[in-house]
């Protein structure tokens, strides 16, 4: 692994609700999350809606605090920062959002959109000039024109929107990028595009990426490392073809299962199809949060949370999971496939 | 699309009837910059027990061609022309009451989002039991019991006392089982679904495809699916029909045109997939974006981002032909191709060796 930039360790967030039906108004949606980010490498995050994942983006950017648990960026803890040190701390991770038609001010021209960190930090571009020409090249470098500084995002297409998204997360010259869901709201002939840009990006300027997303292809082809959440937990991290070949946890080689496959031999695969939903943050089951949809289940899964258990990979490398009973298979899917339930 | 039509071969190898032929299906939008060809001459068919798959991009008319299908077109469209054959009735040619009839017992559709496509106000029985009580005549206390058989057909838990829950007591996939549940309650021949799974986390997705195929089974319905994932195509559909700016270009057994494609549109499609290459590689993405429907050029659709475009492609639009078998691939001779290949392009031929 690369040299570790961010280290996150039992990061822990709870939310305060209404009532809910049992009455519990305590929502952990982070719960004990541990997770190194290397520089220059891509950390996949994957999960279903409600896992979390957007809540520990959101609490990496300093928009939540954290309960517990600590996050360490290159030695520092960015909550004990002040003023100055903390702006200088912000300006190093950024973030890319799913929508490119809502998260860019239609008021505002793409020049305006890309130089807007720069009113904060000022220091960095301090002259009209110098702004303006690293807007050009912003935009040169996410395959836009620099004439196009004068376009609003109406003028510009989904994709090309994402790519001023990309440009402005990228004119603070940060350190960590969380993209979250970049290319899930593109067409797949324009998502294409953006995965390549950005792996370009990364080629070219070393930044690391939390890579956010839901299609498990995507997450595959640009991912170094994997962590599959579960109802605030990491319940499965490692290199990711040890996490996509070999899934130890039942949760991840289901979703694996689940998600569809371009496959045109027409070879009919066995699934794990399974059964309910994801419960309520609000009521997590008991010991192992999976377990009320898993099939290995045993009454222990209910008393005592698993710990994570680390299981070499193949290559050698760490490879995490939370199970009491995690899949032995060498094969990995072709062993699991006792369909669920 | 006439040639799909006629190339039908009933009870030969497949005894599945041809429940839908849409042929030459055309769709105008009203804009205020004048009026828009949104759907240009589309045609495919959906045969009982099988599912027909629309797949394209974002504005490729496939939700178009869906609303038309079902007659609920926003009001500023127009059926420009154009037959909708559902088991020997043109609906295309009847009067929106007339269809009326129709939509229920003859065809069902499912909606993306199910939490918009609910009332709010009215529980889900309520809501359940109203194709009963049009159609059918039954009382409200007989559609309820109705409805209740509905949910548990769908896999809805706890029915009886779930009946009188408002849509938004539901899940996401709960929701959507109800929409499903709506759509087949009178044993439809035709289910559209929009698509059905795109709003839904994937061990959600798998089980209503599970639920979509089951339904699919035991009513030998035939099933249209309009998605843009060609992941969903290939696992759930047995022929495609591959549509971009308002036409398709290629459609065919899903297994041949997505192990042969025959357009470069649909040959982009797959190879923008992120599949089959190392990680982190260059992946090959089609250039450029869909045109506009309010400047589609004259010639093929699918020019500007072309890579074998020549003078002919910019001049004439190709019409969408036969293809004459699968010259590139031996396995051709054993397996027979099955009726409804057909590509719209000039360079068919060549793009093998592109």
């Amino acid at each position: 692994m690369p040299e570790p930039l961010l280290q996150i360790d039992g990061l822990c967030k709870t939310f305060h609700v209404a009532k809910s039906a049992s009455g519990n108004t305590r929502l952990k949606a982070l719960d004990g999350i541990s997770l190194t980010v290397g520089r220059g490498e891509t950390l996949g995050l994957v999960g279903e809606s409600g896992c979390g994942k957007s809540t520990l983006a959101r609490t990496l950017m300093m928009l939540e605090t954290p309960d517990e648990g600590t996050v360490t960026f290159e030695g520092t803890n960015p909550f004990g920062l002040r003023g100055k040190e903390l702006l200088s701390w912000r300006r190093r991770v950024q973030m890319v959002f799913q929508d490119p038609f809502a998260s860019l001010n239609a008021r505002m021209s793409a020049g305006d959109i890309v130089s807007e960190p720069w009113a904060t930090h000022r220091s960095l571009y301090p002259s009209p000039r110098e702004r303006q020409a690293r807007v050009g090249e912003l935009l040169q470098m996410v395959g836009l024109r620099p004439s196009d500084a004068r376009k609003s995002p109406q003028e510009f297409s989904g994709g090309q929107r994402q790519r001023i998204g990309i440009a402005r997360a990228l004119a603070l010259n940060p350190d960590v990028i969380i993209l979250d869901e970049p290319v899930s709201a593109l067409d797949l002939s324009v998502q294409a595009q953006v995965l390549n840009l950005l792996n370009d990006i990364q080629q070219e300027l070393g930044v690391s990426y939390i890579f956010i997303s839901h299609d498990l292809t995507v997450v595959r082809h640009v991912a170094d490392r994997v962590a599959v959440m579960y109802l605030g937990r990491i319940i499965e991290t490692g290199n990711t073809e040890e996490v996509f070949d070999h899934p130890r946890h039942p949760y991840t080689a289901a979703l694996m299962s689940a998600s569809p496959k371009l496959d045109v031999t027409g070879a009919t695969r066995d699934r794990i199809v399974l059964k309910g939903e994801l419960p309520s943050p609000l009521d997590p089951p008991s010991g192992c949060r999976f377990r009320t949809r898993c099939w290995k289940a045993q009454d222990i899964c209910a008393d005592v949370a698993p710990e994570p258990r680390v299981t070499a990979g193949e290559d050698g490398a760490l490879h995490l999971a939370e199970c009491h009973f995690p899949l032995e298979t060498i094969k990995g899917l072709t062993a699991a496939t006792t369909t669920a339930g | 699309m006439k040639t799909a039509a006629q190339t039908v071969l009933p009870g030969k190898t497949r005894p599945q009837d041809v429940v839908l032929s849409v042929r030459n299906l055309a769709v105008d939008i009203r804009t205020y910059r004048g009026t828009v060809r949104a759907v240009n001459g589309v045609g495919f068919e959906a045969r009982a027990g099988e599912t027909l798959a629309l797949l394209g991009e974002s504005g490729c008319g496939k939700s178009m061609t869906a609303k038309a299908l079902a007659g609920i077109m926003d009001p500023v469209c127009d059926l420009a022309g154009g037959e909708i054959v559902l088991n020997g009735t043109d609906l295309a040619a009847l009067t929106p009451k007339e269809r009326l009839k129709f939509a229920g017992p003859e065809l069902g559709i499912v909606f993306q989002d199910a939490l918009t496509a609910l009332n709010p106000v009215y529980t889900v029985g309520t809501q359940l039991g109203e194709a009963f009580r049009i159609h059918q005549g039954l009382s409200a206390r007989e559609a309820k019991v109705q409805a209740i058989e509905l949910m548990k057909r769908v896999g809805i838990p706890e029915p009886q006392s779930r009946v009188n829950s408002y849509p938004h007591q539901f899940s996401g996939g709960m929701r959507q089982r109800i929409l499903i549940a709506m759509a087949v309650a009178l044993n439809p021949r035709l289910l559209i679904a929009d698509e059905p799974t795109t709003a839904l986390d994937v061990t959600v997705q798998a089980q209503i495809m599970q639920l979509l195929r089951k339904l699919r089974e035991e009513g030998q319905m035939a099933v249209v699916l309009i998605t843009h994932d060609l992941a969903v195509v290939a696992e759930e559909a047995d022929s495609v029909a591959v549509m971009y700016a308002g036409n398709v270009v290629e459609s065919g057994p899903v297994s041949e045109v997505f192990s042969d494609p025959r357009h470069p549109y649909t040959k982009g499609l797959l190879e923008s997939v992120p599949v089959h290459v190392e990680r982190g590689a260059h992946l090959q993405s089609i250039a450029g974006s869909p045109p506009e429907l309010h400047d589609i050029p004259s010639g093929c659709v699918y020019q500007s981002r072309c890579p074998l475009v020549q003078d002919i492609c910019r001049a004439e639009r190709p019409r969408l032909l036969p293809v004459n078998g699968s010259a590139a691939n031996n396995h051709s001779e054993t397996l027979p191709s099955r009726p409804g290949r057909a590509t719209a392009c000039h360079f068919s031929e060549e793009l093998n060796n592109a």
